[in-house]
């Protein structure tokens, strides 16, 4: 017996559609890691086989430091739905003190994307060590899942529009 | 006011005459009375143009540094008449070394909070030609073509002094100023509340809708005290922010984000960025954002109260609040 | 314009099994910029890198991108193979198609969808790569070595042997550390004290090495090569070189109740002591915590009885700074505190002793000479039970996950010792697993257990208890499967070990990375064990993992070897990816100067010339030696005047615009 047979195909086809968009839509994420301590992590989760999705791209920079947060408004205006910023514990910087300087800055920065629209959740900073391959790998999932169930972001390009 | 006023310009006539000062940096009115913008008097003579009134809300912290005349020593010393407000740009401005002291005299002048004559207008007052304003400073009487009318001050006040930080002079050589002790007046962080009561989605269509109306003619950054850049980033292709070939461009559209962080932590709340904005988008609810969530994450912090200040984001302590745990108004 | 070359590798199977590295060839062949792309089984090897080497001269590429594993493994193997071409080795970037990448994405689809994102990122940083010339420092012919036990000494001795000076740093009084404590050493029961003490005579003998004692490093700035360290010597109220060890003072001493570290507390010292017979420096220490002097201004007993006039009560810490090429880390270990495991009644019951403690007991030098008695009354005891892994291997939270690695051997020494001299005391070992993987190890465990009758027992011990004047064991023992309760006169429980207290503090300010046990993680866990990522540190002995005597030495020697590598440069290469600023749009706001942690950046006044338009203004300058290239000033930098070399504004936005495409 045909198993559609008494499903109204209009209905159908909806459905299907809604599926294959949400199957469509792979959410962009972007993770910014400093060379010393959660690239390390990122490099020790590779190698432990721990996995993350794929939807996570990997930027290496110096420090946490060194992440303008025009990097992550560029990210955000060309349609990243999440971005991370991954460094070392504080008080563990590999240049002593530039993560605490980050983690002023992306406070500020994270609370002002909410203030115009962006859900917290789509930014998060982490602490990730070297040795802590497996906390890379959870954390990753973690924000991964995070950002799937926000679902797509707004469309910060779109903040000023010609109208 | 109009006693003060009339005292700062016999005082800045002085000033010029005994040599203390090569040129003044004030006020002058434009093409109507009410158009008072900053300028630079060079001699004794042109004096007769510098004003003092209800209309010069203009800082002229900014002005001294987008003329650099306060950088040049062999020029003599220059008179600038500093509001309240202006003396915290002008702390700003010394601790980021961009004026010399030494080559600056400064006169606080009181103020009774500006009128923006736009909120005249929009009582259905047309025609204006003069104003004069009462003793006690409460009532403004506007003369215009189809006679006069009083009006209240406190109604037709500038948006940023409605929320006045206070009649202090935060730095000066000489004092012109008859309430020097009055406090702030209203909530400046009510509107930031207001803002963060909504739904993100709701967020998003305000500022959408504020921001779309810029037509990037670039005054809020001209008048800014805080975009004290020789170059500004936006104008520097090699910053890889500004891209002047594409008009669709990451600047175009984040403009306002990135100068908002810029100037985060530096900012003085002067509130110039909204008063000069043709097209009336609230910039200031940037700002005022940034310098609530400061004083709420690392402590009460006003750019300018003091001149050599470490700014809070070039500052931290050991135990500073996760970003991960700033409170999620409505998001997240 | 820009002539890119990309190098897909497979890396065997690593990379190719889970990433169509054709796919990404074909991929790259199409980007702007590249003109060549070419896949190969191992781009690392020798093959690999000639294809490399070829295609940069064949095709005139001005960049190239590797997609391999991470930077971290072979970015310099591929930065010299350009090199050796011809091409400027900072116009290499890697795309880390292995660990971030391929090992972690199972589904080949999406994970050579992700290889070739990081490929277009990789090519749009290089696009905008400039060549880089990397700066030259100097090197400091002065090594530091922190910490004064068998790790820190052979590390120093080995160095001053190669003709270079080392200073050790210690905090305690005397050098010798946690073996000078121990009595006999596994598997060959030779004494320790009696291969330790000439090691520390020639410490103190070589003109080589200077011995910092009862000092703790307060400060570290500077670099690999040129580290400044200011050094806290701490006030001993002994002139160090004037007394002469007669030990008088220690004897007239009227305060007598300080607990003795060097015994684990099990007996009393005086205020004014030697930690022990053979310490070196051979000088007395006054404990200003104890000393009836220094407290209440009465006493001077020792000064009175010093014929050497060797005591300062009002000497005061003193800082000693220094220049120093290299730094060994050498901190060592502590057993844990076994209170925190309530079951075993360590707080409650004196006969219950840590192993550390019963090595104390079991010395001749210790507090009953040698003999084996019961802490409580002193007398012999018939019985003794040893319970292994207490806190080791222990995930629960209460102590370290991880295996302390010494004490099935040391349990297994203390249990045949007390078996050869007293064959009348029963003696039971708890233990989870015995790991005896080292030269004579299991013969030395075998001979224990068969040889001398210990009895061993698997499973662990849930209670200790005290009844009627004895110690009362319940354990299990998992191969009967029954319950064992054992009566006991001594317990002596096997503490896990964790890294000395100040490991982390010390790691801190040497900014070496440290894992979330406090040990101090190395540069790569098997290639590279002696080293931190931090260039210029170095690791010895048991602050960088749990482990017996001959691996600590082995490693102080190889610690050593890496250190004296290094001094045996004039000059090192300097990393070129530093800041910069442009004069040009700096405004002079300092802000860049405020957060740099290294001083790097000072300001100038002079002349500039702005496109024709000459003002004197107030500009940053980076110093490329002391900048070691963290990018904090780039984003403070409200005009964007500062900026990172290799890791650029533009280069970073255009990662991202690839990323986001």
């Amino acid at each position: 017996m045909p198993v559609n047979e008494n499903v109204n195909a209009d209905n159908g086809s909806a459905a299907e559609a809604q599926a294959t968009e949400t199957k469509q839509w792979k959410p962009r994420i972007v993770a910014f890691c400093c060379n010393w301590c959660s690239y390390a992590g990122a490099d020790l989760a590779g190698s432990s086989r721990l996995s993350y999705p794929a939807e996570i791209k990997i930027i290496r920079v110096p420090c946490s430091c060194r992440v303008n947060p025009t990097f992550i408004l560029k990210a955000f205006e060309r349609g990243a739905d999440g971005v991370i910023i991954c460094g070392c514990h504080p008080g563990d910087c590999h240049y002593s003190t530039g993560n605490y300087y980050a983690r002023r800055r992306m406070a500020l920065l994270f609370s002002m994307l909410d203030y115009i629209g962006v859900e917290r959740g789509r930014t998060r900073v982490e602490w990730v060590s070297a040795a802590e391959g497996a906390r890379f790998s959870q954390v990753m999932n973690d924000f991964a899942k995070k950002i799937s169930e926000l679902g797509e972001n707004v469309k910060v390009g779109d903040l000023r529009c010609r109208q | 006011m109009q006693a003060v006023s009339k005292k700062v310009l016999d005082r800045a006539r002085e000033l010029m005459r005994d040599g203390t000062v090569s040129r003044v940096a004030g006020w002058k009115a434009g093409e109507f009375f009410y158009d008072c913008e900053p300028a630079l008097f060079e001699t004794e003579e042109s004096l007769k143009d510098l004003v003092y009134n209800r209309f010069c809300a203009a800082n002229l912290s900014k002005f001294l540094i987008t003329n650099d005349i306060a950088s040049v020593a062999d020029r003599g010393r220059t008179l600038v008449l500093l509001k309240p407000c202006d003396t915290y740009s002008f702390n700003q401005l010394l601790t980021e070394h961009r004026l010399s002291r030494d080559n600056v005299y400064i006169l606080g002048v009181g103020c009774e909070g500006m009128c923006d004559v736009d909120r005249i207008r929009a009582l259905g007052i047309k025609g204006i030609t003069g104003v004069d304003e009462s003793e006690d400073g409460k009532k403004l009487t506007v003369r215009t073509l189809y006679g006069d009318g009083e009006i209240d001050v406190d109604g037709v006040l500038v948006n940023k002094c409605e929320t006045c930080k206070g009649k202090a002079h935060k730095i000066f050589d000489e004092l012109i100023s008859d309430n020097e002790e009055e406090g702030p007046r209203g909530d400046r962080f009510e509107c930031v509340r207001e803002l963060e009561s909504m739904a993100p989605a709701e967020r998003f269509a305000f500022w959408q809708k504020e921001l779309s109306k810029c037509i990037r003619c670039n005054a809020c950054r001209n008048a800014c005290p805080a975009c004290s850049c020789r170059k500004c980033v936006f104008d520097n292709n090699a910053s890889g922010i500004a891209s002047k070939a594409n008009t669709d461009s990451f600047e175009e559209k984040l403009f306002h984000i990135i100068r908002a962080f810029h100037v985060a932590g530096r900012c003085t709340d002067c509130g110039e960025c909204s008063r000069v904005c043709p097209q009336g988008i609230p910039l200031h609810l940037f700002n005022r954002k940034y310098i609530k969530d400061i004083n709420e994450f690392y402590g009460e912090f006003a750019a300018g109260e003091e001149a050599g200040q470490r700014g809070p984001l070039i500052s931290f302590e050991a135990g500073d609040r996760e970003p991960n745990s700033v409170s999620d108004k409505g998001g997240d | 314009m820009r002539r890119i070359g990309v190098f897909v590798c497979w890396c065997g199977s690593n990379i190719a099994a889970t990433v169509d590295v054709a796919a990404v060839v074909a991929d790259a062949k199409v980007q702007p910029g590249v003109v060549f792309a070419q896949d190969y089984q191992y781009m690392c090897s020798e093959a690999g890198q000639n294809i490399i080497k070829d295609a940069i001269k064949e095709h005139q590429l001005t960049g190239i991108v590797v997609c391999s594993c991470s930077p971290r493994m072979h970015e310099a193997t591929f930065r010299k193979a350009a090199a050796a071409a011809g091409l400027n080795p900072y116009m290499v970037e890697i795309a880390n198609v292995r660990e971030h990448c391929s090992w972690i994405h199972k589904d080949k689809e999406a994970g050579t969808e992700k290889a070739r994102v990081l490929m277009r990122a990789a090519v749009a940083k290089v696009m905008l790569n400039v060549p880089l010339k990397a700066g030259e420092s100097r090197v400091v012919k002065r090594a530091l070595v922190i910490g004064g036990g068998i790790a820190g000494i052979q590390t120093a001795l080995d160095i001053a042997d190669a003709g270079f000076q080392v200073d050790i740093v210690e905090k305690n009084a005397t050098i010798g550390g946690r073996m000078a404590q121990l009595d006999k050493t596994f598997p060959t029961l030779d004494c320790s004290s009696c291969i330790l003490t000439p090691k520390m005579v020639e410490a103190k003998a070589s003109e080589n090495i200077r011995l910092i004692t009862y000092a703790e490093v307060e400060e570290v700035g500077g670099f690999v090569g040129d580290f400044k360290v200011k050094i806290r010597k701490k006030a001993r109220f002994v002139k160090e070189d004037v007394c002469t060890g007669c030990g008088l003072c220690m004897a007239k001493c009227p305060s007598k109740k300080g607990l003795n570290e060097f015994n684990m507390g099990l007996n009393n010292r005086p205020a004014i002591y030697i930690p022990f017979a053979q310490a070196i420096p051979n000088v007395a220490v006054i404990d200003k915590t104890q000393c009836i002097k220094l407290n209440t201004g009465k006493c001077g007993l020792c000064e009175k009885v010093c014929t050497a006039k060797a005591i300062d009560y009002t000497m005061q810490d003193e800082f000693i700074e220094e220049e120093y090429g290299a730094i060994v880390m050498a901190t060592g270990f502590r057993p844990i505190d076994a209170s925190k495991f309530d079951e075993y009644s360590y707080s409650t019951c004196k006969d219950v002793v840590t192993s550390l403690e019963l090595e104390r007991i079991m010395n001749a030098a210790g507090p009953t000479g040698g003999v084996l008695l019961r802490p409580s009354d002193g007398k012999h005891p018939h019985s003794v039970v040893f319970v292994q892994c207490v806190g080791s291997r222990d995930v629960s939270g209460r102590g370290k996950p991880y295996c302390s690695k010494i004490c099935c051997m040391y349990t297994a020494k203390h249990a045949m010792l007390i078996r050869d001299k007293y064959p009348d005391v029963d003696v039971h070992v708890f233990y989870i697993d015995v790991r005896t993987p080292g030269k004579n190890f299991d013969e030395f465990y075998r001979r224990a257990a068969e040889q001398y009758d210990v009895d061993y027992i698997k499973g662990q011990v849930g209670k200790v208890w005290e009844e009627d004047g004895h110690l009362v064991v319940r354990g299990v023992d998992l191969i009967s499967n029954e319950q064992v309760i054992l009566n006991a006169d001594m317990v002596v429980l096997a503490t896990a070990i964790e890294p000395d207290p100040t490991a982390r503090k010390v790691a801190n300010m040497l900014t070496a990375s440290i894992d979330t046990n406090d040990f101090i993680t190395e540069a790569h866990p098997k290639l590279r064990p002696v080293e931190s990522p931090t260039a210029g540190i170095f690791l010895s002995g048991v602050c960088q993992g749990p482990k017996d005597i001959p691996e600590t030495v082995s490693q102080a020697g190889a610690a050593a070897s890496k250190v004296i590598g290094l001094l045996c440069k004039d000059k090192l290469t300097t990393n070129p990816c530093v800041a910069r600023s442009d004069e040009l749009l700096c405004n002079g706001c300092s802000c860049c100067e405020k957060v740099c942690p290294y001083g790097a950046i000072s300001y100038d006044t002079h002349l500039i010339n702005d496109h024709g338009v000459k003002e004197t203004r107030r500009v940053a300058l980076v110093n490329e030696a002391l900048c070691q290239g963290c990018g904090a000033c780039t984003v403070v930098c409200p005009s964007g005047a500062m900026d990172l070399k290799g890791f650029s504004n533009k280069q970073i936005m255009a990662e991202v615009e690839a990323i986001c495409l």
